[in-house]
């Protein structure tokens, strides 16, 4: 048809710049898939790569595809093992990433990686491979030390953000500031609040006088209350900042020159650290509180009762709020009628084995979803729930996109009913039809995952723990979520009918994962042998836990009669984790000896 | 609305929940390990302080008494612990109450950071674990390619080792023929735990107070049943053995 010949003959630089307002990674990924032409324009025009697991391609390939990019972001490990469900040395590793990219894509600007192994050479590498190297994000990630960051603050020239939230960072010394360089001044953002040791507070306030620039700086827990005076009389500027210790007496001159310097910082909007804080200190912040947009006290235990009422009632543009349970259905009741405009909200809890009095109930987040009715983001660990209460929040707050709900207690029911929480949760996937994230707990049977796969049509990620009776549970859910992209499962009797259930879902989603549940190595390998683009990952755990010992030395080995137990002919055996997700890079070759790829 | 300070098992029947819910459940609550061999709808393998007592457990010293002898102190309420689930879950202090592997979904990160600067409510469960010092014992298992070594004192009782050990060997129990369950490893079927003590003298585990068997114990075997035959109980130490 005449508009096809058309089309022919559209000069790729049309193609391309049409392709430049395709911002988001589905759309262009989408529009590579079309032709050969627009396959190659837009690889060789794509700026932004988001690889959301690291073994769904190798390194060399996505690098290859795209000589031109920009910013990679790259998830490694499953979710679980940010809850130590996933042995050490499971893999993840950044290295042969940044090998690849070093190899292929030179104007490298920005590396962003979460639950990724990244080691000190790696770091090296990164520094020396990307003239152009800007911005370096780490969350939850491990594996290095601060020599590593030294080696990226001394060769980083043009260094404008360094941003590590949360990762297990060894601590070699204070030297790493040091390494910024005289010349450097293009920081933005900097953030170590993950960093547990000693900081050298002379290089960090050198480095923040000659960082015009800085909009984010979250310090450690070591820098004192003095030098985070200077460093905000220095940046009156800073939108987002994350303090140190804020510990002072009332008459010193730190606390003093912290009051004076909080009062300048007219566009502080986001506010962390609170190590420590004695109510004193809180009262210095007050100020800065009307402006606040996103607030984050979860590691600050004292703040609780009156001080936490007290401060969060200045807080009235908030739209993040981050606490523990210790400020209680009190203090979040007092959020509620304070806090219009909020969005997000994380309650944390400060006891993990729920001894204490001190935590949040329904009450608490029924009162949030009184008051906060734009309300789309909540996490949320709480000693009892009732489904009536979730019932009235779902109505609340039909915006929620993503509700994470953990009750303390595995399979506790409802105590106002003694029933589980099929209703409760149903209301929200019913009510709540934007809903993409879910995470659901308590007592719960097969009923939930049939309302979730009738009516969680948006969903994208859930996480089960504890629930259902039976392989149908698993099965609504896989029938049901057109949208599914991740599964996660553990301790629920779910077993290998719901594995195979529909095993071409699996290549419509990321991954899946199951640990402690009912499904066989008989399942397993069927799924192997039906779905050859899966890779269908068992992890050993007896193995995995055997060579953490021979390296800890609670381990000897006697006789080399190695025995290779796993695969001795007994399909029947239960498998306790499994792993599966789609990918075009093969079996991976870094998988330890525990990992067992069918 | 705080809940009364009862104390909590994880892995077993909360007091509210009806019964019926709570025989496969527990089933469910199992920290397997992927043992080859390893599936037994009865099976309780858990490595937690508060295991749900069950008649149908098999736990593997309860075997062992079978045979007489004199009971350690921990081994005596095991017959008649079905009968009072819930008065044994309330003594138990709340530093030794069970912990589920990553329950609560906590970070690891925020875990640890959290565990440096505890609240001033709560006992900190790490101070209560270390003891002053600790003492390895070698055990090894007949067959096995590895020994290992364990800290007696990170254990209150012989359930707690037995568990343990289960979890340490079960593996190889299975290596051979299908249809073994790790549990068999300790009941007697296949394999006796016996133990060296400070005399030298190989001994049956189980027949003495757990505190005693603590003290004595040099290192530990997990024998082949056939092998076993003539190793005495301890009351019997005194007569000559072959």
């Amino acid at each position: 048809m005449k508009v096809q010949s058309a089309m022919f003959y559209f000069p790729e630089e049309v193609i391309e710049h049409i392709f430049s307002f395709l911002t988001h990674h589905h759309d262009r990924n989408t529009v590579s898939t079309v032709c050969k032409a627009w396959y190659k324009i837009e690889r060789l025009s794509r700026r932004e790569v988001f690889v959301g697991n690291c073994y769904a391609i190798r390194p060399d390939r996505a690098a290859a595809r795209f000589p031109g990019l920009w910013s990679l972001s790259l998830k490694g490990k499953p979710h679980f093992a940010d809850f130590d469900l996933v042995p050490p040395d499971w893999g993840g590793l950044a290295g042969p990433w940044i090998e690849a990219l070093a190899r292929s894509c030179p104007n490298l600007e920005e590396l962003r990686m979460k639950r990724m192994v990244v080691s000190d050479e790696n770091l090296e590498l990164l520094g020396h491979a990307f003239p152009k190297f800007k911005a370096l994000v780490l969350v939850s990630c491990e594996g290095f030390s601060t020599d590593g960051l030294a080696a990226v603050a001394r060769s980083c020239k043009s260094l404008r953000e360094l941003d590590l939230q949360e990762n297990e960072i060894e601590d070699r010394g204070p030297r790493w500031l040091n390494s910024f360089p005289d010349m450097c001044t293009s920081l933005v953002s900097l953030n170590f609040a993950c960093l547990k040791g000693e900081v050298n507070l002379k290089s960090l306030e050198r480095l923040v006088c000659r960082s015009p620039n800085l909009k984010c700086l979250r310090l450690n827990r070591a820098v004192p209350v003095e030098t985070l005076a200077k460093i905000i009389n220095q940046c009156p500027n800073l939108e987002d900042l994350g303090t140190g210790s804020l510990l002072a007496d009332q008459f010193s001159e730190a606390y003093v020159s912290l009051v004076c310097a909080l009062q300048k910082c007219k566009k502080l909007r986001s506010l962390s650290g609170f190590w420590d804080v004695s109510p004193l200190c809180l009262l210095a912040v007050y100020p800065v509180c009307a402006n606040l947009t996103g607030l984050n006290l979860s590691y600050a235990p004292t703040v609780q009762g009156q001080d936490f009422i007290n401060l969060i009632q200045h807080c009235v543009k908030l739209q993040r709020l981050w606490v523990l349970d210790s400020v209680g259905d009190k203090g979040l009741t007092v959020v509620a009628s304070a806090c219009k405009e909020l969005q997000e909200l994380r309650v944390f809890p400060s006891d993990l084995f729920a001894a204490g009095p001190a935590t949040v109930t329904e009450e608490g987040l029924v009162a949030i979803s009184t008051g906060c009715p734009k309300l789309n983001s909540l996490l949320y660990f709480c000693q009892s729930m009732t489904n009536s209460a979730l019932i009235t929040v779902s109505k609340n707050c039909p915006n929620f996109t993503r509700f994470r709900l953990a009750i303390l207690e595995p399979r506790k029911p409802d105590p106002a009913t003694n029933e589980p929480f099929d209703e409760g949760f149903g209301a929200v996937v019913k009510n709540c039809k934007n809903l993409r994230r879910f995470s659901i707990s308590g007592l719960l049977t097969d009923q939930v995952f049939y309302y979730i796969g009738k009516y969680a049509k948006a969903l994208e990620m859930l996480s089960i723990a504890f629930a259902g009776d039976t392989d149908q549970g698993m099965t609504y859910v896989l029938n049901g979520c057109k949208n599914l992209r991740k599964l996660e499962i553990r301790d629920c009797p779910f077993g290998d009918g719901a594995l195979l259930a529909d095993v071409t879902k699996y290549e419509t989603m990321r991954s899946l994962w199951m640990s402690s549940c009912d499904i066989s190595l008989r399942g397993c390998k069927a799924l192997a042998t039906k779905m050859p683009s899966l890779n269908v990952e068992i992890i050993n755990e007896w193995e995995a836990e055997m060579e953490e010992n021979l390296n800890n030395g609670v381990a000897e080995v006697i006789s080399n009669n190695n025995n290779k137990h796993f695969n001795n002919g007994n399909d029947d055996r239960k498998v306790e984790k499994l792993y599966v997700y789609r990918t075009v890079g093969g079996p991976r070759s870094d998988a330890p000896d525990f990992v067992w790829t069918l | 609305m705080s809940p009364p300070l009862v104390e909590h098992n994880y892995m077993g029947p909360s007091g509210a929940r009806s019964t019926e819910a709570s025989s496969p459940d527990l089933r469910q609550t199992e920290l397997r390990l992927g043992l080859p061999g390893s599936e037994s709808p009865e099976r309780k393998q858990l490595t937690l302080d508060l295991l749900p007592p069950s008649a149908k457990g098999k736990r593997g010293f309860s075997e062992l008494k079978k045979d007489g002898g004199p009971s350690g102190d921990n081994l005596g309420p095991q017959g008649k612990e079905d009968k009072s689930n819930k008065g044994k879950l309330e003594e138990k202090k709340p530093a030794a109450k069970a912990q589920v592997v990553g329950w609560p979904p906590v970070r690891s990160y925020r875990k640890n950071t959290m565990a440096i600067n505890p609240s001033k409510n709560k006992e900190d469960a790490a101070e209560v674990k270390q003891g002053a010092s600790c003492l390895y014992v070698k055990v090894s298992m007949d067959g096995a390619p590895y020994l290992r070594k364990v800290d007696l004192q990170t254990y209150k009782n012989y359930r707690d080792l037995s568990t343990a050990l289960e979890k340490m060997f079960g593996g190889f129990t299975s290596g051979g023929s299908a249809n073994v369950e790790p549990t068999d490893l300790l009941n007697g079927s296949e394999f006796v735990l016996t133990y060296e003590d400070k005399d030298g003298d190989w001994m049956l585990v189980g027949d003495v107070p757990w505190e005693m068997f603590a003290e004595s114990c040099r290192r530990l075997r997990i024998m082949k049943g056939s092998d076993a035959i003539g190793l005495a109980p301890r009351g019997e130490k005194s007569k000559s053995r072959n």
